[in-house]
């Protein structure tokens, strides 16, 4: 049905309203607010901007007691449209992560593919070039034909997308469980390089400035993608595959080019991205910034087809669009650069001093309302959620790990545990990936966290998404916590160092207090962990509601760490380098196995508490860590996480595929051989160092206080061997981790 | 006598390695280097026309098959056949086999995936401006990065290409022996890389401008770059 059609079979504009998923109480709100009934087409703003995706009404109250602001933000999160990170150089980094979940759940290759479109303009239209793309995906049981599609889908959507626009997909991650079968997550993360002097505003300024619309021209895609992102997947999600929108990556590298060629001219204002509610979202959200109003003409947006309505133009999600204002006077300057690059730029509007956006359509007014009522912080409502904590809480504790029977072979466990899809290589993905176009990146996927440098000067960045979301539903606070340290862990072991954050929140439908309740202590538990390391939160994203009649997905605050390495010389790899070279465990070994992926794998459970987290010993793990790459003491350093010392040792051997190593390896510590190996006790990391330098390291290691083991040596020989529990082949090891998720998506 | 030669980097709309090659030419190798506008109706004065990676015109229809009709293309084939040194990287390769400058076609990966990553390639001829420097048989370290990199000529034109010896690359594994499992896109023959009759036009799907410096892991693409540089500015033809 029409959206007129809809609008001429429903009695009144308040069933409408609560059709278009706002609440009775909404509605009332809005003409409070506005003083009347609204029209047809500002009701359809209201309905976009007010849904939970552009307004993180649920949310933003708990959102606040992140740390928002300090260390070397340059603005406070949520105030662009990225988050801005001084690296010194005059330059700085503007990164973010936006999920792209419900989309991809039933449009899996567009889906993904506008999300990467999404999150990249998010970064050019700071004045950034984008230099990096991450991907945090999450997906059910990959046995699953469905979930095979879904899968295949969403990494050739990433992949064709990134590789066109030119900008190398680095890392990320990709885990399989079952709660994630009906709703996947797709969560994009891109990182952009631009100097302080060349960083534009999504603002809105200068009376009479005139407003442009650059890039595509406007079609009926996506119309309500926002309003739909705010709902459960249910079976008739099908019948929204129209409100996920086409992405065109070679519009996008056009418009990238011509977007930074125009910034350089010094005439561009601010520039907002057209992303979820199109129109409607960037003419409120700039003129609300700017505290300034806007009088747009609807005749002027370039359209696809005849006949669109105001209300279809105000809401269409086409992507590859920008809102732009200029100064006035040199519009014909900025219109002239985007003619190079064959893309449309029309002037709609200017900018106006009275607050209001004031929309014509055929020359009848059709929008007359303040901008700010649209908007967060504005007049877009807030809520506070009941929160409850979930029963299977005490359930899935109760267990007692040790009455868990004792695997007969710890080789064949071990074995299974590298072929996990969720512990084994993700060449498959990446290689679909160009993980190099940019000639930037020097750590290629594989490793703890990508490493790219930075033209024209002597450093790098190191990034890294994280979330083990198993620990977060079994423990939100000290799960989000892990994913907070766990991230910081990783580039450590690149050299960088950690210094700030973007989040991407994914949960269920927070109108369930127990799913609100894993939100709030989630928030917390990452807001005390970003304090402690003194890594603000950039910026990010909420998606909820990924939920279906299956239930939700497990609570996944996924986080997309930078790290900064002062000098190219302090990059590190975790591959082992030489044989003879001595392994030292940093920190401690420990008997926890609840919420493990051996648990998970050998046994089907997901059982028992998260972790524990000591964040100051952590913090001084971090430190001998770092303090030993710079001093040149430290070969390779691996974080130990999913699949435990076993599996992080082994990933030493083979991580460098063209040059397996083996090990030799004597733990010592009095604990249960499976949980040993396998326990994923945090604030471990495996490092590397020559025997002459073992003295001036653990000297180190003194001065940090830490605990520490020199566990065993690199060999020369092709076995991975620890104590007398494992010893294996390192090629066939090999040949599992790095063939297992292609022999499940590929039939050789 | 000249120290640098000049290049001249073509941009296409949806060129994306033509910033990257742009700065190994002019910070590692510190040649000259200027953009050519696809708009543009001549490559003005340069010695070496570089059509470099990407996805010109988005790869729509088919990789290249647009972009050869970019204004600029008609002098890049009058620069070529008055002996202008031309080299296609990846998609530039594509262009110029849609041009007709380079004999095959380039197809869909037999894997029907992209495919990016490190391969082997062995130097079957390096008597050429742009392999000098290599020995004949030399294994190199390149990295490719191409949906659309299935290299085929008929059975005729293959017989040709090796009669001239106008194979440069073949695809093989790190000790230089031409296998099936090297071969990462199911080129015909293996083939990695062709020159024209005449010498003067590469086309190579592997990416050198990738491989040119240590910060990156591996610096054998430098050796083709050298070879240009050195082969051109050290020979007569260059002083005519």
């Amino acid at each position: 049905m029409s959206y007129k059609a809809q609008v001429e079979s429903v009695k009144s504009m308040r069933e409408l309203a609560i059709e278009l998923g706002l609440t009775s109480e909404e509605y009332d709100r809005i003409i409070e607010l506005i003083g009347r009934e609204p029209t047809f087409e500002e009701l359809g703003m209201f309905s976009v901007m007010w849904s939970e995706h552009c307004s993180y009404k649920n949310s933003i109250a708990v959102l606040k007691t992140l740390p928002r602001s300090g260390g070397r933000l340059l603005v406070s999160a949520g105030e662009e449209n990225a988050g801005l990170v001084d690296i010194g150089d005059g330059l700085a980094v503007a990164f973010k992560i936006e999920s792209h979940n419900h989309p991809s759940a039933i449009e899996p290759y567009q889906g993904a593919a506008t999300g990467v479109g999404g999150i990249l303009r998010d970064i050019f239209t700071m004045g950034a070039r984008p230099i990096a793309i991450l991907d945090s995906l999450r997906f059910g049981d990959l046995t699953e034909p469905r979930v095979k599609y879904l899968f295949n889908g969403v990494v050739r959507g990433i992949a064709d997308y990134g590789n066109s626009f030119g900008c190398p997909t680095v890392a990320g991650e990709v885990y399989f469980d079952k709660s994630y079968t009906q709703n996947p997550l797709v969560n994009a993360m891109a990182v952009g390089i631009v100097k302080h002097d060349e960083i534009v505003r999504a603002v809105a300024k200068g009376k009479g400035n005139p407003v442009l619309i650059v890039g595509s021209s406007t079609g009926r895609d996506g119309i309500h993608g926002a309003t739909f992102a705010s709902e459960e997947i249910s079976e008739e999600s099908e019948s929204k595959r129209p409100s996920v929108q086409v992405g065109d990556p070679f519009t996008e590298k056009l418009l990238l080019e011509a977007t930074l060629e125009a910034i350089k001219t010094g005439y561009v204002v601010g520039i907002q991205d057209m992303g979820a509610a199109g129109i409607t979202c960037s003419t409120s959200e700039m003129s609300a910034r700017g505290k300034s109003g806007m009088a747009i003409d609807l005749d002027l947006v370039p359209v696809r087809e005849k006949g669109m309505s105001a209300y279809e133009i105000l809401l269409s999600e086409s992507q590859e669009r920008m809102l732009m204002v200029v100064k006035k006077g040199f519009e014909d300057k900025i219109i002239e650069i985007f003619k190079k690059w064959d893309l449309n730029a029309v002037v709609i509007g200017y900018v106006t001093d009275d607050g209001m956006l004031k929309i014509k359509k055929d020359g009848k007014l059709v929008v007359d309302i303040p901008a700010d009522s649209l908007v967060v912080g504005g007049g877009a409502p807030v809520y506070y959620r009941e929160a409850k904590e979930p029963e299977y809480l005490t359930e899935v504790r109760k267990i007692n790990p040790y009455e868990i029977p004792k695997p007969d072979d710890l080789n064949e466990a071990f074995l299974k545990l590298i072929s996990s899809p969720n512990i084994a290589s993700k060449e498959w993905v990446y290689q679909q990936y160009d993980t190099m176009v940019g000639t930037n990146t020097v750590v290629l996927p594989g490793g703890d966290a990508a490493v790219i440098r930075i033209k024209g000067t002597n450093k790098a960045i190191s990034v890294k998404t994280d979330c083990n979301a198993r620990y977060v539903y079994l423990n939100p606070y000290r799960g989000a916590m892990i994913a907070v340290a766990e991230s910081a862990r990783n580039v450590v072991c690149t050299g960088a160092e950690p210094v700030a954050i973007t989040n991407c929140l994914n949960f269920g439908n927070p109108y369930k207090p127990e799913i609100f309740w894993q939100f709030k202590e989630a928030v917390r538990g990452m807001g005390d962990a970003c304090r402690f390391f003194n890594t603000p939160v950039t910026g990010g994203n909420v998606s909820f509601y990924n939920e279906s009649p299956d239930g939700a997905v497990y609570p996944t605050p996924v986080i997309g760490m930078l790290g900064i390495i002062d000098d190219l010389k302090y990059i590190t790899t975790a591959n082992f380098k030489s044989p003879g070279d001595l392994i030292v465990l940093l920190g401690r070994n420990t008997d926890e196995i609840g919420g493990s992926e051996y648990l998970a794998r050998i046994y089907n459970k997901v059982l028992g508490d998260a972790p524990g987290i000591d964040l100051d010993l952590e913090k001084r793990v971090q430190r001998t860590c770092l303090d030993g790459i710079r001093l040149g003491l430290i070969k390779s350093a691996h974080d130990v996480s999913d699949g435990g010392i076993a599996v992080a040792l082994a990933e030493c051997c083979m991580i460098d595929k063209e040059n397996l190593l083996g090990c030799e390896v004597e733990l010592k510590d009095d604990i249960r051989p499976d949980f040993l190996l396998f326990g994923e006790g945090q604030s471990r990391i495996i490092v590397t160092v020559e025997e002459g330098n073992l003295k001036k390291f653990e000297e180190i290691c003194f001065k940090n206080e830490i605990p520490y083991a020199v566990i065993g040596v690199v060999s020369e020989g092709k076995r991975i061997k620890i104590n007398d529990w494992i010893d294996l082949e390192i090629e066939k090891v090999a040949d599992l981790y790095y063939n297992a998720i292609r022999r499940i998506m590929e039939v050789i | 006598m000249p120290s640098k030669l000049k290049f001249g980097v073509v941009v296409f709309p949806g060129s994306n390695c033509d910033y990257d090659t742009y700065f190994v030419l002019e910070k590692i190798f510190n040649q000259d280097v200027k953009f050519i506008w696809h708009k543009d109706r001549s490559v003005g004065d340069v010695d070496v026309v570089i059509l470099p990676g990407g996805f010109s015109y988005g790869d729509y229809l088919r990789p290249g098959a647009i972009a050869r009709f970019s204004p600029i293309m008609e002098d890049i084939i009058r620069f070529a056949n008055r002996g202008g040194k031309v080299l296609g990287i990846c998609n530039g390769f594509q262009v110029l086999v849609e041009a007709g400058l380079l004999p095959g076609a380039l197809l869909r990966n037999s894997s029907l995936r992209f495919v990016c990553k490190y391969v082997y390639v062995r130097v079957e001829n390096n008597d050429t401006f742009f392999t000098s420097l290599c020995d004949e048989g030399e294994v190199l370290k390149l990295p490719i990065a191409h949906g659309d990199g299935n290299y085929y000529v008929d059975d005729e034109t293959l017989k040709k290409l090796i009669d001239n010896n106008q194979i440069v690359f073949r695809y093989c594994d790190r000790y230089g022996n031409v296998t099936e499992e090297s071969n990462p896109n199911g080129s015909i023959y293996n083939i990695a890389g062709v020159i024209n009759e005449e010498g003067n036009v590469l086309g190579m799907m592997p990416h050198p401008e990738r491989c040119s410096e240590p910060v990156l892991g591996c610096t054998d693409g430098a050796k083709i770059f050298n070879s240009l540089i050195h082969s051109l500015l050290f020979t007569e033809e260059f002083f005519k």
